[in-house]
């Protein structure tokens, strides 16, 4: 007795069955995991999954997590799609995260409705410059994006370190955050007695706007080209390199845009961590969402409820809230998993030796 | 000394993979001392058939009798051990080693490696079997033939009586081929048999006594060579019975529209693959490359196509210089492109009207957004003119060769181009798309576009050409007029032992 194993690719009608397979996969695995935790799996996936549903506050705060991870997953969607893996969304985010830092304190004199706009202009250039070191040398020199990308992660939190504790410091209290924003470039309320502001609306048109270049665009066709067969499309006549290097550059100012939204709609000064790793988790959603910007809308709104939901897990049942955590990389490792295994047909051959 | 001779017979073997019958039901046997012929067009099922006997698949259903004894062959050993040895296609000699190293290589004798007595055993071994091999030679250094030779000769060595060779003659020039058939008449005196794979009809008929016919994944027959001929052959290979493309005759030619000039292309490592090559293509003529794999042709397909940059030299077309040019600057000055290989010209995940639109996407463009309803008509247009069997929202992966071929044709010939440059354009098609994509050719020539065929087929190059160029390491060793041109002059060319002083053309 023995395993075949066979490069047949599954039928068409399982590829969207499988982030919801991977899902439930993922609960069963991370099920001994909260058993460990001293949990009654049942009990915490109810509030995982279905307690943040339940309350006004919750499902609004579900909004405001989604909202950063509605643009780092477009970001990271839209490199992705194009053959450029960049890794480096958590840092284009914090570059952008600065710039409006930085015009907040700027644009103090001029309206909402043009303060606003500019905000998001800047941290748009930011996350691009931000991104365009690790672009440039991979379109030129071939140097690999995907490290390049990741250090530069670690890099920006250097500079922002030595802004907060330097040039930066609160004068007033002291503390290792930047001033104050002023009033008017603040990203307002979209619903009263809650954190969601303007900046879901903005990541709503941006996604809008990245389904629209990907599907429509002849930048879109091009780029799904580079990436889905890069040789074959530059014998076709499309600039690779060019193609890359617009995808990489917008990508950054995606996640850049996260960033604004961050400083001007939840915490008004720049700090350290204000990002728990939304451009990580934008790899995740962007990988869930089989890079198809509707997908990734779901698979933000859904890691928004995990994330959500972790937190009532941790408070209603005592278990630590990383446990939020380990459920999204399991969930990140079993859809992987399955976009793999889709390609192959495993049966059991009993009685024979193995061909 | 000699074992016993066996036959071998295999009955109703059949062989999916997924949804494809590779083998139907297919009976086949070979007798002792016997040169058999499995014939059959590329995809008819040889190899599958083969690789199982040899143990490297294993039949869906059927049997296979070896001397009289059902025999269950679940991998090469138990094929060696039955007297079994198979050349594949592709060789599995290690370069760096030496040829004794080689066909020691995997035998029995653990680490007691004596190299002096292995050298002697084998030394003594390929006079017996009059196999000529230096056993000091490292591998790398053979060509070709010399590389088929030792491989043979490790299948012998291993006691193989049964020997079976898939497409022996496709990496060799015709000279090579002559030492081949020699080399197989000797063995069958010995006693040996031999499975000799092929498609070509004139090999069958000149080394075989009996012929099985493939097609389709069925045995179309078996036939003793003396009740036979090549027609009767085609016949049963393609099931209908003419086949091949015409040519009208030698055409008023006009001025070079491509002109190829001291061209110096580096391969992947960093070593010249192009040694300072030239050559012109007139408006309305074929001008045919030969030449055996290997020797540049991938380069100078990549060079012309915009793919790979060349180091010196000049590539002009129509006049204009476009030695730099990109692949989409090439297209848009009228060179039509095939490339070697179909899926490195078309993104497989990508539809078939948006793998047809992609090479002129400016005309498919307004303001930089897509005109879906352009590229879906450009694609009914043309999947209608090229007879595609295909939707326009089909991915082009899932296209048969033919077709995408047919797809990459269309796209690269609809827009009239002034140059044709088709690489290996009928690789692996089955007949019927072969003559497709050779007539199609023919009427690019016809209306008076400059078409350069790379091709490592030598019928197909003599179907087609006015002028043959033969390369040889990187460089054209000799240009011919095709009425010129036999198959042994070409050998002599192809295999660098003759070059023709420079500047014959026309
Ligand atoms: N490993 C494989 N997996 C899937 N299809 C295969 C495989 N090997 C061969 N085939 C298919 O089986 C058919 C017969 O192939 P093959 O035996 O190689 O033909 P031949 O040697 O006569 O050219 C072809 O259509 C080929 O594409
Ligand atoms: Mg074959």
């Amino acid at each position: 007795m023995g395993l075949k194993i066979e490069r047949v690719p599954a039928p068409v009608w399982v590829r969207p069955l499988i982030p919801i397979i991977a899902v439930v996969v993922t609960f069963i695995l991370t099920a001994v995991l909260v058993v460990w935790a001293g949990a009654n799996p049942l009990e915490a996936y109810y509030h995982f999954l279905i307690a943040p549903l339940s309350s006004r506050m919750s499902v609004l705060e579900i909004l405001v997590k989604a909202t950063p991870l509605l643009l780092t997953g477009a970001a990271v969607t839209f490199a992705f799609s194009s053959g450029y893996w960049n890794i480096g969304a958590e840092g284009q985010l914090y570059a952008g995260a600065v710039a409006a830092a930085w015009l907040g304190t700027l644009l103090g004199g001029l309206p909402s409705f043009a303060a606003i706009p500019l905000m998001i202009v800047g941290g748009f250039a930011a996350g691009m410059l931000w991104a365009l070191t690790p672009a440039l040398l991979r379109v030129k020199l071939s140097v690999d994006e995907v490290v390049t990308t990741l250090l530069l992660n670690t890099v920006v939190l250097f500079v922002i370190s030595f802004l907060l504790n330097g040039p930066w410091r609160d004068p007033v209290s002291g503390w290792p955050q930047s001033p104050q924003i002023a009033e008017s470039t603040v990203f307002f309320k979209l619903i009263p007695r809650s954190r969601v502001h303007v900046g879901l609306i903005v990541a709503a048109i941006t996604l809008i706007v990245v389904w629209f270049i990907m599907s429509r665009a002849a930048l879109g066709l091009r780029m799904r080209a580079a990436g889905l067969g890069q040789n074959a499309a530059r014998f076709a006549g499309v600039n690779v390199e060019r193609t890359m290097l617009a995808a990489a550059l917008i990508s950054g100012g995606i996640a850049g845009i996260a960033g604004v939204g961050e400083v001007a709609g939840i915490h008004f000064h720049l700090i350290e961590g204000i990002s728990p790793g939304y451009g990580y988790t934008g790899i995740i959603i962007a990988t869930l969402s089989g890079l198809d910007p509707l997908g990734v809308a779901l698979a933000a709104l859904f890691i928004g409820l995990i994330d959500t939901g972790a937190q009532t897990v941790s408070r209603a049942l005592g278990v630590p809230a990383y446990l939020g955590d380990v459920v999204q990389a399991a969930l990140l490792l079993t859809t992987l998993g399955m976009f793999v295994l889709q390609n192959y047909r495993v049966t059991l051959v009993r009685g024979e030796k193995r061909a | 000394m000699i074992p016993l001779m066996h036959a071998i017979e295999m009955r109703s073997v059949t062989k999916r993979f997924g949804a494809l019958l590779a083998n139907d039901n297919v009976n086949f046997d070979l007798a002792p001392g016997e040169i058999h012929a499995l014939l059959g067009e590329n995809g008819a099922g040889k190899t599958t058939l083969m690789r199982i006997l040899y143990g490297l698949y294993r039949a869906d259903s059927g049997e296979i009798v070896v001397g009289g004894q059902p025999a269950h062959i679940a991998s090469p050993k138990d094929a060696i051990g039955l007297g079994i040895g198979m050349v594949t296609q592709h060789f599995t000699l290690v370069p760096t080693l030496t040829v004794t190293e080689n066909v020691s290589l995997g035998q029995a004798g653990g680490l007691a490696f004596d190299p002096k007595a292995a050298r002697q055993k084998v030394a003594d071994s390929a006079a017996r079997f009059g196999i000529e091999i230096n056993p000091d030679a490292l591998v790398r250094h053979l060509s070709v033939g010399e590389r088929q030779r030792v491989e043979i000769f490790k299948a012998l060595y291993r006691n193989a009586r049964v020997l079976i060779l898939d497409e022996p003659t496709a990496v060799l020039v015709p000279q090579e081929v002559d030492v081949l058939f020699e080399t197989l008449r000797r063995l069958q005196s010995e006693g040996l048999s031999v499975i000799f794979i092929s498609h070509k009809l004139n090999e069958v008929m000149a080394v075989c006594q009996r012929i099985t016919v493939l097609r389709g994944g069925r045995a179309a027959g078996t036939v003793n060579k003396s009740a036979t001929t090549q027609k009767e052959l085609a016949r049963m290979m393609v099931g209908r019975e003419t086949f091949g493309v015409t040519k009208e005759g030698a055409r008023a030619q006009g001025e070079p529209l491509l002109r190829v000039d001291g061209l110096l292309v580096l391969d992947k490592k960093g070593w010249p693959a192009l040694k300072g090559l030239s050559f012109d293509v007139r408006a309305g003529e074929v001008l045919g490359i030969a030449g055996v794999s290997g020797n540049g042709q991938t380069e100078l397909t990549q060079a012309l196509a915009g793919t790979l940059k060349p180091k010196a030299g000049n590539l002009r077309v129509g006049g204009r210089n476009l030695t730099h040019a990109s692949p989409s600057q090439l297209a848009a000055a009228g060179v039509g492109r095939i490339p070697e290989d179909r899926h490195e010209g078309v993104v497989g995940e990508l539809t078939v009207a948006e793998n047809l639109a992609l090479e002129n996407l400016q005309d498919f463009t307004a303001n930089g957004m897509l005109d879906h309803r352009r590229i879906r008509e450009n694609a009914e247009k043309l999947i209608a003119e090229y007879q595609i069997k295909a939707a326009p929202t089909t991915r082009i992966r899932a296209l048969s060769g033919g077709n995408m071929q047919k797809a990459i044709l269309a796209r690269a010939l609809s827009r009239k181009p002034q140059v044709v440059i088709a690489a290996q354009p009928t690789r692996g098609l089955d007949v019927g798309a072969t003559d497709y994509v050779r007539g199609k050719l023919l009427e690019q020539r016809d209306r008076g576009a400059a078409v350069l065929l790379i091709s490592e087929d030598l019928d197909e190059i003599l179907a087609l050409s006015d002028r043959i160029a033969v390369i040889y390491e990187g460089r054209i060793v000799g240009i011919l007029r095709a009425g010129e041109a036999d198959a042994e002059l070409l050998g002599l060319l192809m295999s660098g032992a003759k070059e023709m002083a420079d500047g014959i053309k026309d």
